[in-house]
């Protein structure tokens, strides 16, 4: 049996009202206000971070040396030429012998790569395939399609053993529908007309292959649990299902109000949502919309129950703060371009070979612990850090990316740049020892007290805008959920 | 243990310029001011210096690299040049260098000048220092400020000894009045006015919990001294200033990696003061030491240095602090020339000009902020952050 074994998500702690973006820009489309908030990712996360973020969650209490692949999908992926599946799996600590795809160019690419996961377990090719997607995509300021992007990421982890969720057939199909694009030279999405993507596209696509997959297996529409599909209109989400034959207690909610639409990893997040409340025996149907479409048959197990410890949707939906501004918002999209300062301006050059050569601890976060004294150190070092100790070359790795820790103490920046100031950074004591000083992001000076308990996130730690280089790092968070 | 080098080496001649915004001043013509009142000072000759030691940190506003640029600008005839830096340290290190050439008996007379020209930067606050410090910091420590760094020792030292915000905001605001009355009092000094306690509390924050005024100023100087063996000292002046101790503590990695430390105090300060206080004879420096100039780039740094040197119990500065204790008038006269505080921190500069107030005070030319009958001056010159440092203490006295 193959399927899901393990499922995560993340949404950033960002909301804005959409009646925020209205209030700056509605005046240019006085039609364009949609209802509820959307999740917007932080200055320094993009697609690659928060499918880091999921991924962890997706890998709670899982050993990730049994990981043997890594697909990542994502319409936003940082590179388009450099691997972003592989700075995830090195971001997650991942043994080098994995293989890694980046999925993209269709909202359906994270389905795509579902179908890809579950084909490489069933053909014994891979034992653990990590799925996960991100997208973090804009819309023109003050167009439509601003007010519907969100930000988030899924993960799913596919094998075939402890499977919670086996995947028990597909159905994909394609068309050159030219709903949304975005060309090599082009910062936002263009669209065709919303009312012929509604009618020709999202409303006829996503029940053909439904139907297609139903049809298939030989289902009615009360067999199924769940149905999953994203939502693109709200009126037109709710026609797709009632046309299908599906009551509304069928259909997983979309999301649309609290989220938005999370591109690649839309769909994947609501099938997480509804893997959350399923119970042993559910058939649930996911399918994308994306030039064309792809339909997966799930059927929940009873290892569903056994699922613990994820943050998943639930968790994060919950987990929020108003951005408040609209200009926060162009700004941390770097859309807007700001006034840095003198100080902000100056961003030495990146080295490639110290991005390579010191990648356990740079991008994965492993320093190293004392086999004589024990003491866990970061960066690794050779020579024991205890002045009680002493020993040389007698270390073995140790992560720190997966461990907890205290805020030991803190200080908000005014001085130093940030895109949200103040810069926010303090002393992290890690349980079971080890410490260094960390960014902290997702916070407020205020909420800050010494003692308080951080965990990690991999983050970006700055844009060279010479060079166009993410680097990217690791930051203490306070513990969301 | 070896014998250390005091009273081996002898100051004959300093000289400090001014420190502040010198728009119209390069970090040469300030080397040549320094170095002009300092020679003069020593009543020597130009050719009668046998070594040099520069000290700069930030060379790209600065002079550059090397020793180049001070054997050039002073036209020292092709003698013994050396650039030293140690990051805030750098002034103390370069003094250092030219007092152990002497003591080695390499040299009879050398010469340590300090400079940096920090209003070339183009914005407020040091230099960033991105591209030169290290793969460490670069890629895997915050994009920090020194502000915020020392601010965090705030934080902690609040939290450990239990003092509010607000009232750890009036101790602290407590050292930088007694530091801005003593800097009114001083012509070289950049910063010239009193400030009250309300006017430190209520100032801007700059890095949580410091605000304006509690962060030493950002200005341009350069300070200069002239070392010789104190064998042939008297020779020059009747009132040479001694070296009784020059030691220098650098971190041992365990402060930032391991989690035995506190951050409330430096490590390498009571490592250097201890072995200084060995070096020169001094016991209980509370009593024996007369004067001080510490490494006040922040207030917060200062309340730390009085427990790290010994003078105060730890936890218990601020009894000293608001007792006046180490006021211009008080039993251990702290920053008398108004420190960093007042005279900004051109960081090769300082260690240097530290000991130029502790030379003149010793000497009794300190005008109206002259200390009665001082015996021992001490001088805290710390490079660096609380979790990494260097830490220079050096010992004067007649």
């Amino acid at each position: 049996m193959v399927g899901i074994t393990s499922y995560g998500a993340y949404i950033p702690l960002y909301r804005i009202q959409r009646m925020t973006i209205y209030q700056a820009l509605g005046w240019l489309n006085p039609a364009s206000l949609l209802p509820g908030e959307k999740a917007v990712a932080n200055y320094d996360e993009d697609s690659i971070t928060m499918a880091v973020a999921a991924s962890v969650d997706c890998l709670n209490g899982l050993e990730r040396d049994k990981v043997d692949g890594l697909f990542f999908s994502s319409t936003t992926s940082p590179y388009k030429e450099r691997q972003n599946a592989g700075i995830i799996a090195t971001a997650l600590d991942l043994r080098p012998e994995v293989r890694t795809s980046d999925f993209a160019t269709s909202l359906k690419a994270g389905t795509g790569a579902l179908i890809s996961a579950c084909d490489a377990v069933s053909s014994g090719s891979a034992k653990k395939v990590l799925v996960c997607a991100a997208d973090c995509r804009l819309g023109k300021p003050g167009g439509y399609q601003e007010e519907i992007y969100g930000d988030g990421a899924a993960a799913l982890l596919i094998g075939d053993k402890d499977v919670i969720a086996s995947i028990e057939g597909t159905y994909s199909l394609s068309y050159d529908f030219s709903d949304n694009w975005r060309a090599e030279e082009d910062k936002f999405n263009r669209t065709w007309e919303d009312r012929w993507i509604r009618d020709e596209g999202y409303s006829k696509f996503i029940p053909e292959a439904i139907s297609g997959l139903m049809k298939k297996y030989e289902l009615k529409p009360q067999d199924i649990a769940k149905v999953v599909y994203p939502c693109l209109y709200i009126g037109a989400h709710a026609g797709i299902g009632k046309n299908l034959g599906f009551e509304r207690s069928q259909i997983q909610d979309h999301m649309f109000t609290s989220i938005g639409n999370a591109g690649t990893a839309y769909p994947l997040m609501i099938l997480v949502a509804a893997l959350e409340e399923a119970k042993a025996g559910d058939k649930i149907i996911v399918a994308s919309f994306g030039n064309g479409s792809d339909a997966i048959l799930l059927e929940v197990t009873k290892n569903i129950k056994k699922i613990k410890d994820r943050r998943a949707i639930k968790k994060h939906l919950d987990s929020k703060k108003d951005l408040g501004l609209y200009e926060k918002y162009v700004t941390f999209r770097e859309v807007l371009p700001i006034d840095t300062g003198g100080r902000g301006e100056e961003v030495g050059p990146t080295q490639m070979t110290i991005l390579w050569r010191e990648r356990r601890w740079l991008t994965g976060l492993c320093g190293s612990k004392c086999r004589r004294c024990g003491t866990p150190q970061y960066p690794p070092e050779e020579v024991c850090a205890n002045p009680k100790c002493g020993a040389i070359n007698e270390m073995d790795d140790y992560r720190f990316s997966d461990k907890k820790g205290h805020l030991f103490t803190y200080t908000g920046d005014v001085l130093a740049f940030s895109p949200g100031p103040p810069a926010i950074y303090g002393m992290v004591d890690f349980e079971g020892g080890g410490r260094w000083v960390f960014d902290l992001n997702d916070c407020e000076l205020d909420s800050l007290k010494v003692g308080m308990p951080v965990e990690m996130s991999f983050r970006r730690k700055f844009h060279d805008l010479a060079r166009h280089h993410y680097v990217y790092f690791w930051k203490a968070t306070p513990i969301r959920a | 243990m070896a014998e250390g080098i005091k009273d081996k080496v002898a100051i004959i001649g300093m000289g400090c310029t001014k420190f502040g915004e010198r728009w119209d001043k390069s970090a040469n013509n300030l080397m040549v001011e320094a170095f002009v009142e300092a020679l003069e000072d020593a009543g020597i000759e130009k050719k009668d210096i046998q070594a040099a030691w520069s000290g700069t940190c930030y060379e790209e506003t600065s002079v550059g690299k090397s020793a180049i640029p001070l054997s050039v600008t002073l036209k020292l005839p092709f003698i013994p040049a050396t650039r030293v830096e140690n990051f805030c340290a750098t002034g103390s290190e370069a003094l250092r260098g030219a007092c152990y050439g002497v003591a080695s008996g390499a040299f009879d007379i050398a010469l340590a000048v300090g400079v940096e020209k920090l209003k070339d930067t183009g914005y407020g606050g040091l230099p960033q220092t991105d591209s030169q410090v290290g793969t460490s910091f670069r890629f895997a420590f915050p994009n920090y400020t020194p502000p915020g760094m020392f601010a965090m020792m705030g934080t902690r030292y609040f939290a450990q000894y239990g003092l509010t915000p607000q009232e750890g905001k009036h101790v602290l605001a407590r050292i930088t009045v007694k530091s801005h009355h003593n800097g009114a009092l001083n012509p070289k000094a950049h910063l010239r006015r009193e400030v009250t306690i309300e006017d430190v509390v209520n100032a801007p924050i700059v890095a949580w919990p410091l605000g304006l005024f509690d962060c030493c100023g950002v200005s341009d100087g350069a300070a200069a001294a002239i070392v010789c063996r104190a064998d042939i000292a008297k020779k020059f002046r009747s009132d040479p200033v001694y070296v009784k101790a020059l030691q220098i503590a650098a971190s041992s990695g365990e402060e930032i990696m391991c989690t035995d430390w506190d951050y409330a105090h430096v490590e390498s300060t009571v490592k250097a003061s201890q072995r200084a206080y060995r070096e020169a004879g001094i016991t209980n420096p509370r009593k024996e030491i007369s004067m001080m100039e510490v490494h006040d780039c922040f207030s917060i740094t200062e309340l730390t240095i009085y427990e790290d040197l010994g003078i105060s119990p730890r936890g218990r500065a601020k009894e000293d602090i608001q007792a006046g204790f180490f006021d211009l008038d008080g039993k251990l006269p702290c920053q008398p020339d108004g420190g960093l505080k007042c005279f900004g921190h051109p960081i090769g500069a300082s260690g240097l000009r530290m000991m130029y107030e502790m030379y003149k005070q010793l000497q009794g030319k300190a005008g109206p902020r002259q200390i009665k009958n001082p015996r021992f001056g001490l001088t805290h010159n710390m490079g660096g952050i609380p979790p990494m440092n260097v830490v220079s203490v050096c010992i004067a006295g007649l």
